[in-house]
């Protein structure tokens, strides 16, 4: 049993009384005393040369103060990547720069060209529709064959065919590879389309600029999932502010799903404006700026082969991908279609060799970049589709071959052939477990009864794991990372016994505040009401890297506890001096000091209390004050995993795709806070299901978003999903972390759409359409009306 | 500048405003009322849903001069008189049904809307009356089971989880 309110207890969230009366503070919510208002200036077209910007009517405007354009930020640094990938020759990707705002070139709709500053928002709009913009329309690369194919398409003058790299993993692989397919049995091959997706967090980015010129310090009030992280590419790279000059505080963010790991040209911006400006610059995207300018997911075009023999024993896998990174490279997204998805390629499974190959490639549209899960759903995807279609042709059970092909039990530390060493894991646990729960053995009564209403029912499956946890800096630095990925903590006992906890990671809707308090309360065994967890604020908290990649409680959490460890440490000398006891004789459980063998004993409260006021402490040899910080730098990754299943109910005569039961067996290691991994799982499944069946963001041939709203772009919906049946009893705790845990973020994502593609192809042919072996994601009901009628 | 007055959670109000000035910018912006929230410019997320006259709108396509007058009602004047969670808003603290908390305002007042016209409603009718309030983060589930909870409903069969 967990102790009350400690690890593993369903605690209620302390962050929701806030957010349930109106008391959250948005970074949309906060006015600073004297601020404009700014309103960006974004191409219609997505490609076109700038000839002229013409301010001066604009300027003339009511209330305007300022507007600026690509030229004044034309002398600055370039928002970088944060990942170099050579090609598979040895050649260095292509790197363009990429600007505050566009100058010389726009290159995508929505690409910022220009600013306008003015007293209120609407003198802003107003003024914005006086700037003349002479840009001449260039001819648009959207298609990435057709990018990669047709010499006189260019995005950046310098790049021909616009591809940014060609990686090969693991390259001295390739031949044993290709050998295996010459002599197997039977090849699978699967051509797909891993749809381009919208992040869509509810809260579209917002930033305030606030110089100061008293001091010369900046402040950034930002919807960030990183505030370090932003901070040091606005001041290594993009400006030049020092880093002691800029604060950059990230408040109550409203979602982030990777969209608010990246620094935008946004944020620079107002920065700027407001130093032009002496006085706060604040700029909030409306929703159509949010579909224009975000980072973008996904977009990959993969052909998949499997080897196998007959019976379905994988031999080899091999992919070529193309991945879309947009116009101009984002923060991660050069790492998103390579080590976020090429070293995934084994899967949860035994495959002795695989070799996978992406090329990155420009095209005038949005950047693209990580979104939940990045690069392992589409990892998943391809591995669980060609899985499935392999089961079909060779007529053999997609569970017993699954089964036989899972990494087994006993053979953990397991390397695979991609890369990457699985610490711990059950597959076949959790493969059994979701067959208990989703009611495999009930699925044909079920099936029957559909029928009888007229509707083909299908079950489908995926079993998949993920890397998270990111990441060993010194592994990452290998492969091309330019930043290191540990996290840090301090932990601030206060005199009077009450804790603060500074953690370098970003909680925008993960409820950090609860669980981590949770964690550090059964560590000290004090209650979690004395805890306070702050995070946030570069001016408060230790460098962290914020939240993503599953990171927070498996990298930032360790941190956590090894500052308590810390704490214990040196409570333990405070403890020995005032019992007069060796240091070696003191243990220390539920919140008391205590003299083995003895009933001699201090509470924390009376440790912290000395170390404060150290009237009987040991001075010569212990400094006053109980404050430890901790850096946690991961030996290894996380490796989540789980089988999932998806039933449907399709309408043959409409193509009509209702998911009518979703069940979720994960591995998560050991769960701190149940309820609040359940609702993480769900909600990384209505994504899942989101990607499957609704959503896409379409560009036209041109270059036009045809899907820039929620009137066009299918979210998904409270009557779009079922209830989910969510469980992970078959943990295998993380061996390499102080918690024993994996992460749990993005799990929901990444597993859940091959289930719903492979539930909808198994009805599909259950109801005798045994012609269709695959359909692209979106699964419309035209896409599966169409694919019926073939 | 026109100057409007309404009731506000039961507090007369007035300011001026422009002919174009939304509901939820005069809230927002004008009172400081920053738990309405906008979270998109065509009518469909519904985080900005708040009540007039005690029927739910979405406060970002009515104009503040439209409703000079009116009774308002929004997520601040959603708590009992002593500060405590409401029915609904303890539901949904009591079973997760909320994450990030920006569709939660909106969330809370079209649940409180649809519990007043169905005070019992089936699984599928508060799925069907929710459509209007997009939520990326919890996957609904949470959410339906908060708004069952409300309104009484024994929910531990609903779902295993």
């Amino acid at each position: 049993m967990p102790k009350d309110g400690g690890i593993g207890a369903s605690t209620v969230r302390r962050e929701d009384i806030r957010f349930l009366t109106g008391k959250g503070r948005y970074t949309a919510d906060i006015n600073l005393r004297g601020q404009a208002y700014a309103c960006f200036l974004r191409s219609e077209v997505a490609h076109g040369r700038i000839n002229r910007i013409d301010t001066a009517e604009a300027r003339a405007m009511p209330g305007v103060l300022a507007v600026m354009t690509g030229a004044d930020f034309a002398a600055m640094g370039g928002n970088p990547a944060g990942w170099h990938i050579p090609s598979r020759n040895g050649e260095a990707m292509k790197e363009p720069k990429r600007p505050v705002l566009a100058h010389g070139k726009v290159r995508h709709v929505g690409d910022a060209y220009a600013v306008v500053v003015a007293e209120t928002l609407e003198q802003a709009r107003d003024a914005a529709g006086a700037v003349v913009a002479d840009i001449t329309e260039l001819p648009a690369v959207v298609d990435m064959a057709q990018a990669v194919a047709n010499p006189d398409l260019r995005v950046h003058d310098e790049i021909a065919n616009n591809v940014c790299f060609d990686w090969g993993w693991i390259e001295d692989n390739r031949a044993a590879v290709d050998a295996a397919f010459k002599t197997a049995p039977h090849v699978t091959t699967l051509e797909l389309v891993n749809n381009r997706l919208v992040p869509n967090a509810m809260e579209p980015r917002a930033s305030i600029g606030d110089y100061d010129p008293g001091t010369g310090d900046y402040k950034l009030y930002t919807t960030s999932q990183n505030p370090h992280l932003s901070r040091l590419l606005i001041s290594a790279f993009v400006m030049g502010i020092p880093e002691n000059k800029l604060t950059v505080i990230a408040p109550d963010v409203g979602g982030g799903f990777g969209s608010k790991i990246y620094h935008y040209g946004e944020e620079a911006a107002v920065l700027a404006a407001s130093r032009a400006l002496n006085r706060p610059v604040k700029w909030v995207a409306d929703r159509s700026e949010s579909f224009l300018s975000d980072a973008h997911g996904r977009d990959h075009v993969t052909r998949i082969e499997l080897a196998t023999d007959l019976e379905g024993n994988f031999l080899a896998l091999r992919t070529e991908t193309l991945a879309n990174v947009g116009a101009y490279l984002s923060n991660f997204a050069t790492a998103t279609p390579t080590f976020l998805h090429g070293t995934l390629m084994a899967g949860p499974y035994r495959t002795p060799l695989v070799y996978v190959n992406v090329k990155a490639v420009f095209t005038n549209t949005a950047p693209v970049d990580a979104y939940r899960g990045a690069g392992r759903p589409e990892a998943t995807f391809s591995i669980e589709r060609v899985v499935d279609k392999m089961c079909r042709e060779l007529k053999l059970d997609p569970v017993a071959v699954r089964r036989k092909n899972l990494i087994q039990p006993d053979q953990y530390p397991y390397t695979t052939p991609v890369g990457l060493v699985y610490d711990t894991g059950n597959y076949p646990a959790t493969l059994d477990k979701l067959i208990e729960i989703a009611d495999f053995s009930g699925f044909e009564a079920r099936r029957a009864e559909s029928a009888r209403r007229g509707k083909l029912r299908g079950l489908g499956l995926s079993t998949w794991i993920e890397a998270c946890g990111i990441a060993p800096s010194n592994l990452v630095g290998v492969l091309g990372a330019r930043v290191g990925l540990y996290d840090a903590a301090t932990v601030r006992v206060n005199a009077t016994g009450n804790i603060s906890v500074m953690t370098g990671a970003h909680s925008h809707g993960q409820g950090h505040e609860t669980v981590f308090a949770q964690i550090v309360s059964d560590k000290l065994g004090i209650p979690a009401s004395s805890i306070d967890i702050v995070h946030g604020d570069t001016s408060k908290i230790p460098f962290g890297m914020g939240s993503y990649g599953s990171r927070s409680l498996a990298v930032g959490g360790s941190a956590m506890v090894k500052a308590v460890d810390k704490i214990i440490a040196k409570g333990k000398k405070i403890a020995a001096h005032m019992l007069e006891a060796a240091e070696g004789d003191i243990v220390f459980e539920d919140g008391k000091f205590s003299v083995t063998g003895t009933d001699k004993s201090k509470t924390f409260g009376e440790i912290a209390f000395s170390a404060y006021v150290p009237h009987n402490y040991p001075l010569e040899s212990l400094e006053p004050g109980l404050e430890e910080t901790a850096f946690y730098d991961p030996a290894n990754f996380t490796y989540p995993a789980g089988a999932y299943a998806c039933e449907v109910e399709v309408d043959a005569e409409t193509g009509r795709v209702e998911v009518v039961g979703f069940a979720c067996a994960d591995d998560f290691g050991n769960v701190m806070n149940p309820m609040i991994v359940n609702g993480q799982v769900h909600g990384g499944v209505a994504q899942g299901i989101g990607q499957a069946l609704l959503e896409a963001a379409a560009y036209d041939d041109n270059g036009q978003l045809l899907t820039g709203s929620y009137m066009d772009y299918a979210m998904p919906r409270a009557d779009d999903l079922p209830m989910f049946t969510v469980d992970h009893s078959c943990n295998t705790p993380c061996t390499h972390n102080p918690l024993g845990v994996k992460g749990c973020g993005e799990a929901g994502a990444i597993g859940s759409p091959p289930a719903v593609v492979n539930a909808v192809i198994d009805a599909l042919h259950r109801g005798g359409h045994t012609h269709v072996t695959h359909i692209d994601m979106p699964l419309t009901p035209s896409r599966v009306w169409s694919a019926i009628q073939n | 500048m026109t100057n409007v007055t309404m009731t506000v959670n039961g507090k007369a109000v007035s300011g001026d405003v422009e002919g174009r000035t939304l509901l939820s910018s005069f809230l927002r912006e004008g009172l400081g009322l920053t738990g309405t929230h906008v979270g998109c410019d065509t009518s469909q997320c519904g985080a900005c849903v708040v009540h007039v006259d005690g029927k739910p709108v979405k406060s970002c396509t009515v104009f503040a001069l439209d409703v000079a007058g009116a009774a308002v009602k929004t997520i601040e004047g959603m708590a009992n008189a002593d500060g405590s969670l409401g029915v609904i808003q303890q539901a949904f603290q009591d079973h997760h049904g909320l994450q990030c908390g920006f569709c939660t305002p909106g969330m809370v007042m079209s649940a409180a809307a649809l519990l007043a016209d169905n005070p019992k409603p089936t699984e599928s009718e508060v799925r069907h009356y929710l459509e209007g309030n997009i939520c990326r983060c919890t996957g609904y589930h949470n959410i339906v089971k908060a708004v069952l909870a409300a309104s009484g409903q024994d929910v531990a069969a609903v779902a295993a989880e």
